[in-house]
């Protein structure tokens, strides 16, 4: 299943590492990254592949959230058939 | 692949503007649960509903992570009890109510909506005996939510129900202190398939078990406003439109996903912006972005018709199947801008009513004094049904005559029913009026004028 993994807050060194390392901890292929800086805020967007994911996807979803919050980032997984759903006919 | 900007608007619709599903609602057959027994009808209720909806609440949890949208409430609605528990030998339909109740807390949802009659053209022996039950179910139930159906365009009115329901109010309300009022609707024209609280109901011609979707956003529909600040009107419905498009979209994902999930066949998805007392997920907003300075000022109504048709226009394309009320919703206690504006004095009765002659519903969650009488309440009702069965739409009433509270004093609900300021009501007796009873006959459909 692919998801889109979303990561905004503010620019501090490591971010991309971090969560890269989060994915790679529990199975998931990173597809493509997408990444930029608006304001300070830092923005990030990874399309990911959940196949090998070795936990739940909401078990992988609170992971995220949870070191988000740690290091002051919204970090969220969702499917990507919510956006293509909303945005595409 | 989907851009960027497109991905960031959704999470900025998702975490800045209130955007989510309002409810998932399963609809569930109770008609196979009659028996003469009053107990082994009560648990053949409880059996079914709890047997059906099971698992409503986990998947619901779990489609709300997946998609990370949230997911504010998972119902049931069962057919008419009035209906399925007509075969039992009894005057007292408060335990049918208590195994609602019961089944309900159970599977963990919120409100269970069916303690219902359909009684616009008049009453069956259940109907009678369930409408006389309503205040003590609603005093001895959590959970359960109450509807009944008074006219029809088909049908007409019938006033002898509206004049007992005025009087069922009244005393719902002193059992209750108010807070029972606000799980009883009384409608015209009911839809069959509706998912929103209080007035859902399982209809007769639906399916043994349904899933329904209600979606909301009115936050979403407000901010996507502010990019066409003083442009004309038919480009602020052009963006209304687009915007519904994807807010149904969305709600179509979910309730496809939901039926698949559960097994259960997908019925309708609702469209219906829906407000909440919290700031920036109100309808009035919406409207003093298109120019008013406040709601209930002149124009009001006009510029809700051109909501609530541009939300159903977007919404219908973007769902296999669109039903329920699809519309705006105008809950005066559940909206920080209505409340807003009554409290000010801009926003009265008459001009809600006016508004209902546009928008998905009729007057709804409204404070009324504790000393209104129940002969007027029955008129408000009247007037609400006869909107709806001359001009082909649903219309319903949820009013609440606070005991003990007059106009100005502020009412809590409590939650998502939120809080409302008592509003005033024209002094003038219907009681003549109302007293007459029968029908009003059932309407022409031609010679429009």
């Amino acid at each position: 299943m692919k998801a889109i993994v979303t990561v905004i807050g503010k620019d501090t060194v490591g971010i991309i590492a971090n969560v890269c390392s989060i994915l790679a901890q529990n199975g998931v292929n990173v597809l493509d990254i997408s990444q930029t800086v608006m304001r300070e805020y830092f923005t990030m967007i990874m399309l990911v592949d959940t196949a090998g994911c070795r936990v739940d996807f909401a078990e992988l979803a609170d992971i995220l959230k949870k070191d988000g919050a740690e290091h002051g980032l919204d970090i969220r997984i969702q499917r990507e058939d919510i956006f293509e759903a909303m945005h595409r006919i | 692949m989907i851009t960027t900007s497109e991905i960031l608007e959704t999470i900025d619709m998702i975490s800045q503007q209130h955007l989510d599903i309002r409810t998932i609602t399963m609809g569930i057959s109770l008609r196979d649960c009659g028996h003469p027994e009053v107990r082994v009808c009560c648990d053949r209720i409880y059996d079914k509903i709890t047997g059906a909806a099971r698992d409503l609440v986990r998947i619901g949890e779990d489609i709300e992570r997946e998609f990370g949208i949230p997911i504010v409430n998972k119902r049931v609605s069962v057919t008419p009890i009035a209906i399925a528990c007509e075969s039992c030998e009894t005057e007292d339909y408060v335990p049918f109510a208590e195994a609602m109740d019961r089944a309900a807390r159970e599977i963990g949802v919120n409100f269970i909506g069916g303690f219902s009659a359909l009684v616009q053209k008049g009453f069956t022996v259940g109907d009678e005996r369930l409408l006389r039950s309503i205040p003590e179910a609603l005093r001895a139930t959590e959970r359960v939510c109450s509807s009944v159906n008074v006219g029809s365009t088909r049908a007409g009115i019938n006033m002898d129900a509206v004049a007992l329901m005025g009087k069922i109010v009244k005393r719902t309300a002193d059992l209750t202190g108010g807070q029972g009022c606000a799980k009883l609707v009384i409608f015209c024209n009911a839809v069959e398939d509706n998912p929103f609280m209080a007035g859902a109901f399982h209809g007769v011609g639906e399916p043994e078990c349904v899933i329904n979707v209600g979606v909301s956003g009115p936050g979403v529909v407000h901010n996507a406003l502010k990019r066409c600040a003083g442009r004309p009107l038919n480009e602020a419905a052009e963006i209304i439109k687009k915007t519904a498009f994807r807010v149904t979209r969305m709600g179509e994902l979910v309730a496809q996903e939901a039926s698949a999930r559960l097994g259960v066949p997908f019925g309708i998805v609702d469209l219906s912006l829906a407000p909440t007392p919290a700031v920036g997920d109100s309808v009035a907003d919406i409207l003093e972005e298109l120019g008013l300075e406040s709601v209930g000022a002149p124009g009001t109504t006009a510029a809700l018709a051109l909501l609530n048709d541009a939300v159903k226009k977007g919404g219908v394309m973007a769902s296999s199947n669109v039903g329920g009320l699809s519309g705006a919703f105008i809950p005066v206690s559940e909206d920080a801008g209505m409340i807003r504006a009554a409290a000010a004095g801009k926003l009265t009765i008459e001009k809600l009513e006016a508004m209902t002659c546009v928008c998905s519903v009729g007057l709804d969650m409204i404070a009324l004094p504790g000393d209104t009488s129940a002969e007027t309440v029955s008129a408000i009702i009247a007037d609400e049904a006869a909107i709806g069965m001359i001009n082909q739409k649903t219309t319903a009433v949820r009013v609440i005559p606070v005991p003990g509270k007059t106009v100005g004093d502020f009412v809590d609900f409590g939650g998502l029913l939120g809080r409302a300021p008592v509003m005033a009501v024209n002094p003038a007796s219907p009681a003549a009026f109302i007293e007459r009873g029968g029908r009003i006959p059932a309407p022409l459909n031609s010679l429009k004028n």
